[in-house]
């Protein structure tokens, strides 16, 4: 974590150029995790539409740093009262910062979804965005 | 795929904004306003629910009560008229088919009310166990609505909203009476582990029923799902979770529901020796040392690794802020305090045997 606060900001511009297509946009996938996209750095939570669905929730299980996650493969859970939903990455690559903050206040997700991240990935292949939806497609998705 | 029912309150439900799900082979309302808003508001006040899913079976004629002795494992001849018993009905091997309440309303006359889910099975046991009894077998369910209303303020709002003095029920006792010409059935019973009342009457009678309630904003309207948080923390036993057909009583810990004293009854044998010889697993309660939940099938293991068991129920809890579950273990591994781990998806956490009471029921004697 220490690791890439320090390297964050040059590491941002230079992804900037490169990747300038896909620059702070939002993705979708169907099973409702988002992924926010900063150079080739995403951020993996859930909709506001998926926390709405769940209701209080409860629980966040999530990954540690350093983990792997592969796009399509659970890497951990979100629990509201009633029950138990995976969470399943909708990028490939390592998991670089969890969000702490909802280890002890998971309701953070119910207040604001998409203004509270769960994990930070280092995405080790951009081009898996396309197989997601942009916001108008995940608008008309959810219906 | 085959429709779901409904009951007489789901167009009610539905302009309310009650989360649906189906449960049981009806599409139920789960939540209204959230389960944690509706959990306290039974624990502290008055919450009201839907709870027509319920099957209700009427046994009556002159072998009624030898009969629902021979399937019951209560003893319905020590009842008097007017009380509700809680029991099981067994299948020859001990296990449980269903858990129910039944109402002694005369010598030759009980009402038997049962899970949603046993409606079908319940009525077809109870139906080819009764040759050679002379009784007659009446299947109310889809007749018959039923409310629940549940919560310390439960006896003042039926009072003065609904217009029924309940105040001489006392715990697992009821009344039928004529409610404006209508037939009514009131018990003090529940399964919230709070004081409350459950009315048996027509559709049209507890949809009247409900309007009231709603428009005096007495009590608030409760979904399934906070009626499952709410027995769970006092260790009520859910069917499919704590009870199934492979499941007795004594593994259970209903022990106290089972009479064998009173004869013969079907499933006898197992649950008498279970009761002497003690039963080799058990339903305990668990904590969790985290705050990861535990959910129904996950596995429970010893401190080596060796799985003894598994979780029938589990919450992070309402009125607790804990991890807590029910789980199904070994019988040497059922005493509180042992050390346990749970399997939680890629991890397995440390749990401790506790008591199945997370919270304290109060009921009104």
């Amino acid at each position: 974590m220490t690791r890439m606060s320090d390297t964050e900001h040059p590491q941002h511009r230079n992804q900037t150029k490169k990747y300038k297509i896909i620059m702070n946009k939002i993705y979708y996938s169907e099973t409702h995790e988002y992924v926010r996209v900063e150079g080739n750095i995403g951020y993996v939570g859930i909709s506001d539409y998926a926390q709405k669905e769940l209701g209080n929730i409860v629980y966040v299980d999530m990954p540690e740093t350093g983990d792997d996650v592969e796009a399509g493969e659970d890497f951990g859970a979100v629990e509201s009262v009633k029950a138990a939903s995976d969470l399943i990455a909708p990028v490939s690559g390592a998991v670089v910062e969890i969000n702490e903050h909802l280890i002890d206040n998971p309701r953070l997700l119910n207040e604001d979804a998409m203004g509270n991240w769960i994990i930070k990935v280092e995405m080790t292949d951009p081009s898996q965005l396309e197989n997601l939806m942009d916001e108008e497609a995940y608008k008309a998705f959810i219906g | 795929m085959e429709q779901n029912k409904r009951t007489c309150l789901y167009d009610r439900h539905v302009a309310a904004g009650a989360l649906i799900s189906p449960f049981a082979g009806f599409d139920m309302p789960i939540q209204y306003e959230g389960i944690a808003e509706e959990h306290a508001a039974v624990r502290n006040d008055c919450g009201v629910f839907d709870v027509s899913h319920m099957g209700e079976v009427n046994i009556s004629g002159p072998d009624a009560l030898r009969y629902v002795n021979h399937i019951f494992t209560n003893d319905v001849a020590k009842a008097h008229d007017g009380q509700v018993l809680y029991g099981m009905m067994l299948n020859e091997n001990g296990g449980t088919v269903d858990d129910l309440l039944v109402y002694r309303r005369a010598e030759d006359s009980f009402f038997l009310v049962i899970n949603a889910s046993n409606i079908e099975k319940d009525v077809a046991w109870i139906r080819k166990n009764a040759e050679g009894y002379d009784v007659e077998i009446d299947d109310l369910s889809d007749s018959l609505a039923e409310l629940a209303v549940q919560g310390p303020q439960s006896e003042t709002v039926l009072k003065e909203v609904l217009g029924i003095n309940a105040s001489e029920l006392t715990f697992y006792t009821f009344k039928e009476e004529l409610l404006d010409g209508a037939h009514i059935l009131v018990s003090r019973t529940g399964y919230t582990g709070e004081d409350g009342f459950e009315i048996y009457a027509e559709p049209d009678v507890i949809s009247s029923m409900w309007d009231a309630l709603m428009e005096s904003e007495r009590c608030k309207p409760c979904g399934l799902g906070c009626r499952d948080t709410l027995r769970f923390e006092v260790g009520l036993p859910l069917y499919g979770d704590e009870l199934a057909d492979d499941i007795t009583p004594v593994e259970a810990g209903l022990s106290m529901f089972v009479k064998l004293d009173k004869g013969d009854f079907i499933g006898r044998e197992t649950v008498a020796r279970q009761k002497e010889e003690g039963p080799t697993r058990k339903i305990v309660g668990l904590e969790v040392l985290d705050r990861a939940i535990p959910r129904h099938g996950y596995e429970v293991l010893d401190i080596e690794g060796n799985v003894v068991g598994s979780i029938t129920t589990g919450y992070r809890g309402l009125s607790v802020d804990k991890s807590i579950a029910m789980a199904m273990v070994e019988a040497p591994f059922a005493k509180t305090g042992t050390e346990l781990q749970v399997q939680i998806r890629r991890k397995r956490f440390p749990a401790v045997v506790t008591s199945k009471k997370f919270y304290k029921k109060s009921y009104k004697k």
